[in-house]
């Protein structure tokens, strides 16, 4: 359907393409249905799980001045090598730096989304360096030069025919656009990679302080290839990943699998706590662990700092129709749907403007609060950045929003209310191109139908009711 | 980069000053994360092999069915964990089977099978656990289209929060439900990604 509004992710919303909005809507209906089952049929009361994680994880925040020092020093004695990066630049650097120390030439990366938001394998190429993908997802995004479209189906934009044509095009055998044939053939190609290169890059989900484990859940066991064939790994971690002991590891777990695609354990759970032993014939002889804050901190010192409880699940996505109606690439940064409408803005620091008609792209139904796996209160959030950005005079957030000043006016006089409630019933009578004059009306009105004027029948109603 | 983290440190630290209180950690039941109790099931081990089935892995209970089980899916030769080898060797059901015990990468395509101790396994979910203690060869246990974990009952454990109470001091454990699987295609499951494409965990007591 045409539509005039000047918001962008409508825009978004209108061009996506009939077999990518099919894509989209039946995977994430079918993922919000899996977790329903498996959360109610293993839990009794799956909320409190839910509230108790929440409650970990803001405690977790509120004391990372104690949790990050020890889980840091749980790495070292276990043999890790720990290093802190202030922004993505510096992470990058970093990763550089060991590279080169160690006079490495290629890297093998499991999927990470802090890499995602350091842009790290653009400036590995740039300097020289090879970094492959190895998610099937991530990979396929990485020969298309695309963007992820969700953050834990990276592809849920592309469709088989799409997909068997980038493998044809990659060299990597004729069309065939059989899933199963598409993902023997990555396989066969990745696994000699992996033995090629020098380097096996990781994120974590969740890092325990009392023990610094690192916990990384794949479904694919790319990640465990990374770590078993290369000498050397990498783990880039946001702050923000810890947890205070490993018994919480299993309530997290629990939560993860079961909100983000609606298993009870995702296939490969790991827990890598250092390199590998002396002795061990596979594994990475050094361990580098690369805590990153990346405005973080200026997330956990702002009025929305429970988003930084997200353990990446994606349930939020999944469930919220503007994600389902726009895909991922709507929200033109690197985390998509309500997380996405909150974190994203936040991340951009005095780029903020420039996202900062994000958190409008909700219908505030309150399903991405239900569903998080942290009870994060995202809509609460999206409306505390809506306030910023009007506060901040943010223009794109204010684009095809009407000015409410004079409804302000009109609102605080009973007199002129009660006259305007009269005369509005003539709305009904108007046609649309009298209301299409008003600029602001034209846009709302391009996509949505106007309802009914039914104003002024309270008080009357009342009036009648306070006589009997 | 030690600049670094005096600086992201200082920030935590600022960013923090202002709380007034700081959230408790809460008081929660240990159990609040383990599923709802199977009354169906006599054994854990019931409910292990019922819950692998359930996530696409094979149990299997001794060897003779383990032997069956390769000789009748024709998987001749594979990487072995060199502690098992002669057990497995001289057992009647191995017969006419070549068990490697040393893994060469250059050779990763010819094991059709890798035989690995498994430090555990978990009742609840139909986990295998895996540790480096346990585990003679990462790629032994990970690159082979099928994977056998060997598991003795008194490491099955009944649940998540059981098993990372066995964590120990190992660097790396690694806990596998099921085959290696994606759904990045259209959401259409496949299984042998990366890693097996067959999970086989057998009871050896």
């Amino acid at each position: 359907m045409p539509t005039k509004s000047q918001q962008e992710i409508d825009r978004f919303a209108r061009d996506l393409k009939p077999d990518v909005y099919q894509s989209v809507y039946g995977g994430t209906k079918a993922t919000t249905e899996k977790r329903y089952e498996v959360l109610f049929r293993d839990y009794p009361d799956p909320d409190l799980l839910r509230q108790t994680a929440g409650q970990i994880k803001q405690h977790t925040l509120e004391n990372l001045d104690k949790y990050l020092p020890q889980a840091e020093a749980a790495l070292k004695a276990n043999g890790a090598q720990v290093h802190f990066a202030s922004d993505g630049d510096a992470a990058n650097r970093m990763i550089l730096e060991i590279m080169k120390a160690n006079g490495c030439k290629s890297m093998v990366k499991s999927k990470s989304m802090v890499s995602e938001e350091t842009g790290l394998g653009h400036y590995l190429e740039d300097n020289g360096m090879k970094c492959l993908e190895t998610d099937l997802g991530e990979f396929i995004i990485q020969i298309d030069n695309d963007h992820p479209s969700h953050i834990v189906k990276p592809v849920a934009h592309k469709n088989r025919r799409d997909i068997a044509k980038s493998f044809e095009r990659e060299g990597l055998g004729d069309y065939n656009d059989d899933p199963e044939t598409i993902t023997r053939r990555a396989r066969k190609f990745l696994r000699g990679k992996y033995f090629e290169a020098d380097v096996g890059l990781t994120g974590a989900n969740f890092v325990s302080a009392e023990s610094g484990r690192l916990t990384i859940v794949t479904n694919e066991g790319n990640a465990r290839f990374c770590m078993a064939a290369t000498p050397i790994h990498i783990a880039i971690v946001g702050i923000e990943k810890l947890v205070p002991h490993d018994r919480d590891l299993a309530l997290f777990t629990a939560l993860i699998g079961r909100s983000g695609t609606g298993q009870h354990l995702t296939s490969y759970t790991q827990f890598i706590g250092g390199p590998k032993r002396e002795g061990q014939p596979d594994g990475p002889e050094q361990m580098h662990v690369i805590f990153v804050d990346n405005k973080r901190t200026e997330v956990l010192a702002s009025q929305c700092s429970e988003i930084l409880r997200c353990i990446r699940c994606g349930a939020c996505l999944n469930v919220c129709p503007v994600y389902r109606q726009a895909s991922g690439h709507a929200y033109r940064s690197v985390y998509p749907g309500p997380v996405g409408a909150v974190l994203s803005p936040l991340l951009a620091g005095s780029r903020f403007p420039e996202l900062a008609d994000l958190p409008k792209a909700s219908s505030l139904c309150g399903a991405c609060n239900e569903v998080c796996p942290v009870n994060i209160p995202i809509p609460d959030l999206l409306l505390r950045l809506r306030d910023k950005a009007k506060t901040e005079h943010a223009e794109k957030a204010m684009k095809g929003t009407p000015p409410m000043g004079m409804f302000g006016l009109l609102a605080s006089q009973p007199h002129a209310w009660r006259a305007a409630m009269t005369m509005g019933a003539a709305m009904n009578l108007t046609p649309d191109a009298i209301i299409n004059i008003v600029p602001p009306a034209a846009a709302w009105n391009s996509c949505r139908q106007l309802p009914k004027w039914r104003g002024g029948k309270f008080r009357n109603w009342m009036k009648s009711r306070s006589k009997n | 980069m030690q600049d670094d983290r005096e600086l992201v440190m200082g920030r935590i630290r600022d960013a923090l000053a202002p709380l007034k209180e700081r959230a408790e950690y809460p008081e929660w039941d240990p159990q609040l994360p383990v599923c709802k109790a199977h009354p169906d099931f006599s054994s854990d081990w019931e409910l292990f092999s019922h819950k692998m089935q359930q996530v696409n892995g094979t149990p299997i209970a001794g060897l003779d069915a383990l032997g069956k089980w390769l000789h009748e899916a024709g998987l001749t030769l594979g990487y072995c964990d060199p502690a098992l080898a002669d057990e497995l060797r001289a057992h009647p059901a191995f017969a006419g089977l070549t068990l490697e015990t040393t893994f060469e990468r250059a050779r990763v395509d010819d094991y059709t099978f890798g035989i690995t101790r498994a430090t555990g396994a978990i009742a609840e979910t139909g986990t295998v656990m895996l540790s480096d203690a346990d585990t003679s060869s990462r790629l032994g246990a990970l690159t082979p289209w099928t994977h056998i974990a060997m598991l003795k009952s008194d490491t099955l454990y009944p649940d998540t929060v059981t098993a990372i109470q066995h964590f120990g001091d190992d660097p790396s454990i690694v806990w596998a439900t099921g085959p290696s699987k994606t759904a990045d295609v259209e959401g259409i499951l496949i299984e042998g990604v990366h890693g097996p494409g067959v999970q086989i965990c057998c009871l050896v007591d």
